[in-house]
């Protein structure tokens, strides 16, 4: 579904990480880990397709879901209503029972603006499964979750793998998900900047 | 499309902060006026359509640095970026949105503080009609102008300064169909340059604000 | 070097440019002759302007100020028009060098054209009896100025460099698109009484509308700024490259 092959990404001209290489099938998640400032958020946003990559391919077949550190929500339209807008977007179906996921039936009509932090969190996680997209990208997916909605994180993500979808996630702690985890601190050694001939002897 | 359209006129709506405030803007454009011109009602009727144009031109713009400014706050411009929906979509949906919620508004009520002015009816209609079809132009330009001063903090002021000039030729071919009809002259297809002009911003614009939009997401 | 010059080796060398090394070199070879041309074109064409052609009949020495005036006027459209192409030339091609010249031409063609505002001003005191009419000619002056400004000031607004690039030539490219329907606008807006275009150049014959008593010294002078326009656009894509060269150079340092 996805393969990443020699990438290098980076902020402004400077290199995060470099010589990235990686693959995901259906059915699979890889979780990338690192610490704070390693490139995570960056290298996620690549493979969305936000940013252009440095160097290097990333193939990507079907379709994609990006859920960033900022959430999206507007908080004058109701949970009902952020989520109905995401669907329509997508062009996915907005049922009720999408919203038993993460529990938030009870919150359905409540204006975003009064959710908690946590609660916000869980309307954004329900936002991938209305997209209907086969891989989720989630940018540290499990901040300000308390444990028993991140068991209910961990069991989404598994019957969105069992239907055939894939996940790429991103944390700076471990995850206790059946996924293989990346470490990137190996690849941020050789860091490099782009130079665009602009470092050659000028005169 | 059609969602991120009603959406956003929900907002708007709802937050009160583009809907109603920039037909305020304008009423109050309107009375300072006299003011500042004084209350003779011959100059007054004489310099009312440049007047209205220029006050609806000026509450368009004041609303357009938020046209893209919330959602590039709290990431919704990320997450509909990718999503199916081309920018280019983005971006006419969002335009299209602000045109509702003001320059419609604006078109409609100008006629009626015409009235202030002592500006006639039968030249009130015409600057309806010649707003109608301006004011598309001023948002996506706007629109336009708000793509690319996204990143900069209180962008405000570097907004106005990139978009006034934009606006000009708008402002010319429709202040000018007023003009005319206050001084009697039949319509005779005044109205067509301000047409195109709209009609140009809906087919060029678009590929450019995505291009801006894509280079602020970098 | 090949003796011919023809386009087909024009177009390779042109190219070439866009790498910095290869700008910086060629560019520092050819300043000097160009600074040297740029004086001689412009001091044998000011002198020859105001000191050794008589005054007009009617509008006495005031005519002279035309040496400055439509020269600067020439220089101001085209520096818009450099600054455009390179800003094409970077969306499509992806090389700074292009759109660090269209950087460097803003100022220069927006001092032009307030030098062209400014003596237009001057000579229109004792001619039409006032500083300032809205003409359409003037108008659209003013109206390139303001356009101008809002590249130059955006540029001003954003650090990130390629960011920065792709916003301002995006602007450039539809402000380009919006002056020329101002210019029209402007026409239809109020007929003028500014004099026809000085010097118009159709089917490679020069049709004159003054006489060449004063159409020489003026071709002179438009060739000398053609070349001050060149010398500036050079040193000022000098200097840029070499910002960018040392923020470059600073960041290596930064990784070691």
């Amino acid at each position: 579904m996805l393969k990443v092959s020699n990438l290098s990404v980076g902020r402004g001209r400077i290199s995060l990480l470099n010589d990235v290489n990686f693959m995901l099938k259906a059915g699979q998640a890889l979780v990338l880990r690192g610490p704070n400032g390693v490139g995570k958020t960056t290298l996620l946003r690549c493979v969305a397709g936000l940013q252009d990559p440095l160097l290097g391919d990333i193939n990507l077949e079907g379709s994609v879901a990006y859920a960033a550190h900022a959430e999206g929500i507007k908080g004058s339209m109701s949970v009902f209503e952020n989520l109905k807008f995401w669907a329509d977007v997508y062009g996915g179906s907005m049922t009720e029972e999408v919203l038993l996921a993460y529990k938030l039936n009870d919150l359905a009509q409540r204006p975003a603006a009064n959710l908690s932090a946590g609660q916000k969190r869980r309307l954004s996680l329900t936002r991938m499964l209305v997209t209907g997209c086969d891989l989720w990208i989630m940018d540290e997916p499990t901040a300000s979750l308390d444990a028993e909605n991140i068991a209910l994180f961990y069991m989404t993500i598994d019957s969105h793998l069992q239907a055939g979808g894939a996940a790429l996630l991103s944390a700076h702690n471990d995850l206790n998900i059946n996924a293989e985890t990346l470490d990137l601190a190996q690849f941020c050694k050789a860091r490099s900047i782009v130079t665009s001939n602009f470092d050659e002897p000028l005169e | 499309m059609i969602q991120l359209f009603t959406r956003d006129v929900v907002l708007s709506v709802r937050s009160g902060g583009g809907f109603g405030l920039a037909l305020v803007f304008f009423l109050i454009l309107v009375v300072l006026m006299p003011f500042a011109l004084g209350p003779d009602q011959s100059v007054l009727a004489k310099i009312a359509p440049g007047l209205l144009w220029l006050g609806a031109l000026l509450a368009c713009l004041l609303s357009s640095d938020r046209i893209f400014g919330m959602d590039y706050e709290d990431g919704t411009l990320e997450l509909l970026a990718t999503s199916p929906l081309p920018l280019e979509s983005v971006y006419l949906a969002k335009a299209a949105a602000h045109w509702f919620t003001t320059g419609l508004p604006l078109s409609l009520a100008a006629p009626v503080f015409g009235i202030l002015l002592n500006l006639n009816l039968e030249v009130g209609g015409v600057l309806c009609l010649s707003l109608l079809l301006g004011t598309p132009a001023l948002s996506l330009i706007g629109s336009f102008g708000a793509t690319l001063t996204l990143g900069v903090r209180r962008g405000g002021l570097l907004l106005s300064l990139l978009v006034l000039p934009l606006y000009i030729p708008t402002l010319i071919f429709g202040a000018l169909t007023v003009n005319a009809a206050a001084l009697g002259k039949e319509l005779d297809g005044s109205l067509i340059p301000i047409l195109a002009i709209t009609l140009g911003a809906i087919a060029i614009l678009p590929f450019f604000s995505a291009m801006a939009l894509r280079a602020n997401l970098q | 070097m090949s003796t011919k010059l023809g386009m087909k080796h024009f177009w390779p060398f042109f190219w070439k440019l866009a790498n910095p090394k290869v700008f910086m070199r060629w560019s520092g070879l050819c300043l000097p002759w160009i600074i040297a041309l740029t004086v001689l074109c412009l001091g044998t064409g000011l002198i020859w302007g105001f000191f050794l052609t008589p005054d007009d009949a009617r509008q006495g020495s005031t005519v002279k100020i035309i040496y400055l005036h439509v020269p600067s006027a020439f220089i101001a459209i085209n520096g818009y028009f450099v600054m455009v192409l390179g800003s094409l030339f970077w969306l499509v091609r992806r090389q700074h060098v292009s759109v660090l010249v269209a950087k460097a031409s803003a100022p220069i063609g927006m001092t032009m054209t307030v030098i062209a505002l400014t003596t237009g001003a001057i000579w229109g005191q004792p001619i039409w009896g006032t500083y300032w009419v809205w003409d359409p000619r003037l108008t659209s002056f003013l109206i390139l100025f303001l356009f101008y400004i809002g590249y130059v000031a955006l540029w001003a607004a954003i650090d990130d460099q390629d960011k920065v690039a792709d916003l301002t030539s995006v602007l450039a490219l539809v402000g380009a698109v919006f002056a020329v329907l101002s210019r029209y606008a402007v026409i239809f807006w109020n007929q003028g009484l500014h004099q026809g275009t000085t010097v118009t150049i159709a089917d490679g014959v020069s049709q004159k509308n003054i006489s060449s008593i004063f159409f020489q010294p003026l071709l002179l002078s438009m060739i000398g700024f053609g070349l001050l326009f060149l010398t500036l656009l050079l040193i000022g894509a000098r200097t840029e490259i070499r910002a960018q060269r040392l923020q470059v150079l600073e960041g290596l340092e930064r990784l070691k």
